[in-house]
């Protein structure tokens, strides 16, 4: 039991590997004709989302509802947002209508921090600027485990390639797969790079086409468009010569290795290849995943003292 | 408004064994003032009302070169009489007003309204500077030479630097011709858009956008190259980094007319605080590295950096708690400069009173009145303060009408007792740590 799910390092080792216990319980769940569960009936789930976002509020929203949770949606997309208006004032506001769980996204890093200082409410990070993402990194380690059947990632390199200055997912999976054993690498030009990587436990290169054949993951990264006028790549061309993943990089890969993405994908650039045709990508598991993981993540922060067998009882 | 007695005190005061700091170190004496001049220096003094001043240090009343009194434009945040409370009570008789207001100090008659607001409150003396550009925006010069007619002395774009070379040189050889100072807020303004904090090994973690020292050191440089072509005096506002003090240092040793100042916060405080995620810590220019504050402390040390001042920003509640990229940068400094000084700095009282006092009251152009030895015929700017006494900092006993400060909570050693304005309708500005109006 938590109180909130901010980032993968609060989370800590044990806490992951909890998570991902339960998911495998929630998996279960999902596979019944009736997907639905009452362990949350009577606490309430909002969605605060200051950026778009459709795959994970819908993950949560759904996840949120096979538990028999109440949802409510506060969706502001952030050009809408009138800057006078203070973020506590609108947590305080919802706060005060009872509700058990905030589950947040926004721009900003630090915003989930900011919001449970001003909320009894439990707080789920759906992502804050480019800091944390832990539920996707839940969902990814959750995608390997069943996918690869080891609990323990010792002994496998995930490559992580693109965009990681600008990416909580990365951040999230740096700390996570480390914390289950795997060695992190991490693929990209320099100005994709954070300034001062010293004290993280990952390899840096600069060459995606030197350590593919190391690879027992490889994780491609989303790269935005706008990243080309802020001069951190050239042009997407050729960020997708050096950086994207074709057939013949495909084929350097091991032929045990695995293909992730966090979607949306960027096809064209990032990924050049279909990767439904590939026969080792993940990238559809993780988003079936998506789910579970969610519902492990809102049971075991507002499930109190219901234990996971109570998830045997159907709902009515 | 209601009438406030405008008669003149006549009164005696006598502040009783002191010790008495200032340019020419310390002494111990009793110091007795008489309308808003100090008349005798000796050995019990008596007559008049005798304030016990024995364990304390009184010396000039500190200049804060670098205050935000956020009146006009901003007076949700702070007023000038607020600020000027604020600033009374951390023991300081002269605030140098920045610019960026709205209207912007960019004519005479905002000048003007700022330092008469200063005098209604009549706690502090208010020295507007003036802006560099037209509106702060950088792109014209202001009307120097008409501010500097209405007492202008110190010139600055604060908030921002002057971005365009030729538009900065030509400011300091107009304002070499005008015989004032141009100060300089270092920070090129591409390297640091949309930063948040220091960019460091922890902004890698936290994933916020970094604010590279090299923003601040390429403007350093620049200014310190364009000093030695023009002769100008250039003032280097609230320096952060380790690289601009060793700038500044060599810019010194070639004999240039430069000058610098650090904040109470830079001194005290390090980039890990951002991992709060508390807004409060957001600054401009950011909280550093233990390596820069190292640096900068030694600076201060070494005489490279002339002055402590507190870059005071105060900001209404709803305004921090937005999300840190859109949170205002700054925080308080005028009620908790010299406890935190005192806290951090291994200097003497001496040392302490030169760039608290006598080194800002110099680089604005007011050592006339203030940073002056304690002797017979000086103005009574005075403080009398316990460099012993703990304290902590409450918000509800801020005079500032903002509570944006990272000090709250903690225990500060060293306390204001008592501050004597020449300019105010008493002699005391602040009486037993009490503010007087």
């Amino acid at each position: 039991m938590m109180k909130h799910l901010r980032s993968i390092d609060e989370l800590g080792h044990d806490g992951l590997v909890r998570l991902l216990d339960l998911t495998h319980h929630m998996v279960e769940v999902n596979r019944r004709p009736v997907p639905k569960v009452p362990a949350l009936r009577g606490r309430t789930v909002v969605s605060l989302f200051f950026e778009d976002s459709t795959r994970t509020r819908l993950s949560f929203e759904t996840a949120a509802k096979r538990l028999s949770a109440d949802t409510m949606t506060f969706s502001v997309s952030t050009s809408s947002v009138n800057k006078g208006e203070s973020l506590r004032d609108t947590v305080e506001t919802i706060s005060d209508m009872g509700i058990d769980a905030f589950v947040v996204r926004h721009k900003s890093t630090g915003v989930p921090w900011q919001i449970s200082e001003w909320t009894n409410a439990s707080v789920v990070n759906a992502g804050d600027g480019w800091h944390q993402h832990p539920t996707q990194a839940l969902v990814d380690c959750f995608t390997v485990r069943e996918a690869l059947g080891k609990e323990r990632f010792d002994g496998l390199t995930l490559t992580i390639v693109g965009d990681i200055m600008h990416s909580r997912v990365a951040r999230s999976n740096i700390a996570a797969f480390s914390m289950l054993g795997a060695r992190v690498v991490l693929v990209a030009p320099p100005t994709l790079l954070p300034p001062d990587m010293s004290h993280w436990p990952v390899e840096v290169s600069y060459r995606l086409d030197d350590v593919l054949e190391r690879t027992d993951i490889l994780y491609m990264l989303r790269l935005q468009s706008e990243r080309m006028s802020q001069g951190h790549v050239p042009n997407l061309r050729e960020y997708a010569e050096t950086y994207g993943l074709d057939s013949a990089r495909a084929a350097k890969l091991p032929l045990h290795a695995v293909l992730m993405h966090p979607g949306p994908m960027n096809r064209g650039v990032e990924m050049l290849i279909d990767p439904s045709l590939l026969s080792n990508s993940l990238i559809h598991k993780q988003v079936a995943n998506g789910v579970a993981v969610r519902m492990a993540v809102l049971f075991d922060l507002l499930a109190g003292e219901s234990s996971v067998a109570n998830l045997a009882q159907a709902s009515t | 408004m209601t009438q406030r007695k405008t008669q003149r005190t006549t009164q005696r005061v006598v502040l009783r064994g002191g010790r008495i700091v200032d340019s020419r170190g310390e002494s111990a004496g009793d110091v007795a003032i008489e309308n808003g001049v100090v008349t005798e220096v000796g050995e019990r003094l008596s007559g008049g009302d005798v304030v016990d001043a024995s364990g304390c240090v009184v010396a000039p009343g500190f200049v804060d070169l670098h205050a935000h009194l956020r009146e006009p434009g901003k007076e949700e945040a702070e007023t000038i009489e607020t600020g000027s409370r604020a600033g009374a009570k951390g023991g300081f008789t002269a605030l140098v007003a920045m610019p960026n207001t709205d209207p912007p100090q960019d004519s005479v008659a905002v000048v003007d309204f700022v330092r008469e607001q200063g005098k209604r409150a009549g706690l502090v003396e208010v020295v507007p500077s003036g802006c560099i550009t037209l509106g702060r925006k950088g792109e014209a010069l202001a009307p120097m030479a008409e501010l500097a007619a209405a007492g202008v002395r110190i010139f600055t774009d604060d908030g921002n630097g002057v971005q365009d070379e030729l538009l900065m040189r030509r400011a300091m050889e107009y304002g070499k011709g005008l015989g004032v100072t141009l100060a300089q807020h270092c920070e090129v303004a591409t390297l640091t858009k949309g930063a948040v904090m220091n960019e460091c090994s922890c902004c890698t973690t936290l994933g916020l956008p970094g604010w590279p020292s090299i923003a601040e050191e390429l403007m350093v440089f620049r200014d310190i190259e364009l000093a030695r072509l023009t002769g100008v005096r250039v003032h280097f506002l609230h320096l952060s980094t380790a690289r601009s003090v060793e700038l500044v240092r060599a810019a010194k040793r070639d004999g240039l007319p430069v000058t610098a100042e650090v904040t109470p916060h830079h001194l005290s405080l390090d980039e890990t605080r951002l991992a709060s995620f508390d807004t409060v810590y957001k600054v401009n220019p950011p909280l550093r590295s233990p390596r820069d504050i190292a640096a900068l402390r030694a600076g201060v040390l070494d005489g490279t950096i002339d002055a402590l001042a507190t870059d005071h920003a105060p900001h209404p509640r709803r305004e921090k708690e937005l999300s840190l990229d859109q949170a205002p940068p700054g925080m308080l400094g005028l009620e908790t400069a010299l406890g935190v000084a005192l806290g951090v700095l291994e200097v003497d009282l001496a040392h302490l009173v030169r760039i608290m006092s006598i080194n800002p009251a110099r680089i604005a152009g007011i050592s006339d009145r203030h940073g002056r030895d304690i002797e017979p015929g000086a103005p009574a700017n005075i403080v009398v303060f316990d460099p012993l006494a703990e304290w902590q900092v409450e918000p509800a006993t801020l005079a500032s009408k903002s509570r944006n400060t990272p000090f709250i909570g903690m225990t500060l050693r060293g306390q204001v007792r008592h501050t004597l304005f020449a300019g105010g309708r008493s002699p005391f500005s602040v009486r037993d740590g009490e503010a007087q109006a």
